[in-house]
């Protein structure tokens, strides 16, 4: 009773803080505490999200594609670094204050390197999203693979197994949590990043579109077009949730 | 016939000596413990024989062949259970087989048909935190069985068990020993469980670790807990403890 009393609660408690923020926001713009050509009420929000459904969905095709493709990327270079680096010691030590130097540099600023190198197609917008992505990939599978207990591994060693075997029993599932919790971070890195390299050149996307309604003071679509993309990032660490479940049964109860 | 041999090992780390000519050896078919208190170098001695250290000075040799320092030669269990969390029980058990190159399919066949006899049956499908301690450790056992090619290590198996769940699973292991072969070296520091499971103890003392004595137990055998409250028993026990703190 008690039990499912608490599992009411806690999913009440996120949902009652949303409403109550919405609640704010309207007060204060209906209420014209702040003049509505500043924060336009969550009302006109709506209705310039149903009015410009069909763009916005067209957009959100194309940065979505941006992303996916660039995650996709990120993952599979992110794997093979984390595997080199794990199996080559001197590659971790020669490798890694490279791959921190490269978090340094902020986004924002390396993306109008990439338009100029590589012009205004997808290239440049796709290169973005996999700079941002790979790095927490990168860290989170060599955590993983790191972390194998040394025991394990003298075992499927004492079994005749070398490194191969050790790799693909032990470290490769051990890690797989560890994984999707950087894989995670990463979906919701690789739309935001796709938007910011869309602010800077070409013809589609989201971040094309927030440009545009910035132009026109259009307000109401601004603030559209930023829940929109924050939904997206909420819907793709859910589907990144749910690959985990999928991917670890073991974690799965009865 | 002598299944396993180890000569005059010695082992010292940063100058200070562990263990200290140490010569043992395991007939074929035969359980034999290693008996010693915590320090006494049981396990590095455990960790020389198994191949994953490489003595100082002395020889392993497995069915006359020299396997100093060769891993996976011998199979080994040890106090921690080390079932993957990630594979069911039924790929636990066949692992050795997998990495030995067998097909996974066959692998599988190959350990579900000795999952009945070992008590195990019903938790093919099962993942290893879904069990009882004991019970994960009938597995590994199985698993170390498996994996072995005559001799198997065990080094405490059973000690992280309860008391009530020790005695069914020491049960369970004399049911066992009684119908497969399998040369076995043991190293405990439970008196009792020396005595009730094997054919012959050897007594570790230390520091550095030596052998300090060797004692053939000749209580006949099947054998069951019913045991340890005979005369016999008790006067082993008495005999090995005055040892023990004789030696130590």
């Amino acid at each position: 009773m008690t039990k499912k009393y608490q599992s009411i609660t806690s999913k009440i408690a996120p949902a009652v803080s949303l409403l109550v923020l919405a609640g704010v926001w309207l007060f204060v713009s209906e209420g014209e505490i702040v003049p509505s050509y500043m924060l336009p009420s969550p009302v006109d929000v709506v209705r310039a999200f149903v009015a410009d459904f069909s763009v916005l969905m067209s957009h959100t095709a194309v940065t979505l594609q941006e992303a996916f493709y660039g995650l996709l990327i990120g993952t599979a270079l992110a794997f093979v670094i984390a595997v080199l680096m794990d199996r080559f010691d001197f590659l971790y030590k020669a490798v890694y204050p490279i791959l921190v130097i490269t978090q340094t540099i902020p986004t924002i600023a390396i993306a109008p390197l990439l338009v100029l190198w590589m012009g205004f197609s997808m290239a440049p917008k796709i290169t973005l999203v996999v700079l941002t992505t790979f790095f927490p990939i990168t860290i989170s599978l060599l955590d993983g693979f790191r972390s194998a207990d040394p025991d394990s591994i003298n075992l499927v060693r004492s079994m005749g197994g070398g490194n191969f075997k050790i790799f693909r029993h032990i470290k490769l599932p051990g890690a797989v949590e560890q994984f999707f919790s950087g894989l995670k971070v990463s979906a919701s890195y690789s739309v935001v990043g796709a938007v910011i390299s869309e602010w800077l050149g070409g013809f589609e996307g989201l971040g094309v579109y927030m440009t545009r309604v910035k132009k026109a003071y259009a307000f109401d679509k601004m603030f559209a077009v930023i829940i929109l993309v924050s939904l997206i990032s909420l819907a793709l660490m859910g589907l990144v949730a749910l690959l985990k479940n999928i991917a670890m049964p073991y974690k799965r109860k009865k | 016939m002598e299944k396993l041999k180890a000569s005059n090992i010695s082992v010292c780390f940063d100058g200070v000596s562990i263990i200290e000519d140490i010569s043992i050896h395991l007939n074929e078919g035969e359980i034999v413990s290693l008996l010693g208190v915590s320090g006494s170098g049981k396990t590095t001695l455990f960790n020389v024989l198994s191949g994953l250290n490489v003595p100082n000075s002395g020889r392993v040799l497995l069915d006359g062949e020299d396997v100093t320092g060769k891993s996976g030669k011998m199979s080994y269990m040890l106090q921690k259970d080390l079932l993957l969390p990630h594979y069911t029980v039924l790929d636990n058990v066949a692992l050795p087989l997998i990495v030995k190159g067998e097909k996974k399919k066959t692998a599988r066949e190959k350990a579900a048909e000795h999952f009945r006899f070992f008590g195990l049956e019903g938790t093919e499908k099962k993942y290893p935190h879904q069990l009882s301690g004991g019970m994960r450790q009938r597995a590994a056992f199985l698993r170390t069985y498996l994996a072995s090619e005559g001799v198997a290590l065990l080094d405490e198996p059973f000690s992280a068990l309860d008391t009530i769940t020790k005695t069914a699973v020491h049960q369970w292991y004399l049911d066992i020993m009684k119908e497969i072969k399998l040369s076995s070296l043991i190293v405990t520091h439970d008196i009792d469980e020396a005595i009730l499971l094997s054919d012959r103890i050897y007594i570790l003392s230390g520091k550095p670790g030596r052998i300090s004595d060797e004692i053939s137990i000749d209580l006949p055998k099947p054998r069951n807990n019913s045991l340890l409250m005979t005369d016999e028993f008790l006067t082993l026990k008495r005999k090995i403890v005055e040892k023990i703190s004789f030696a130590g």
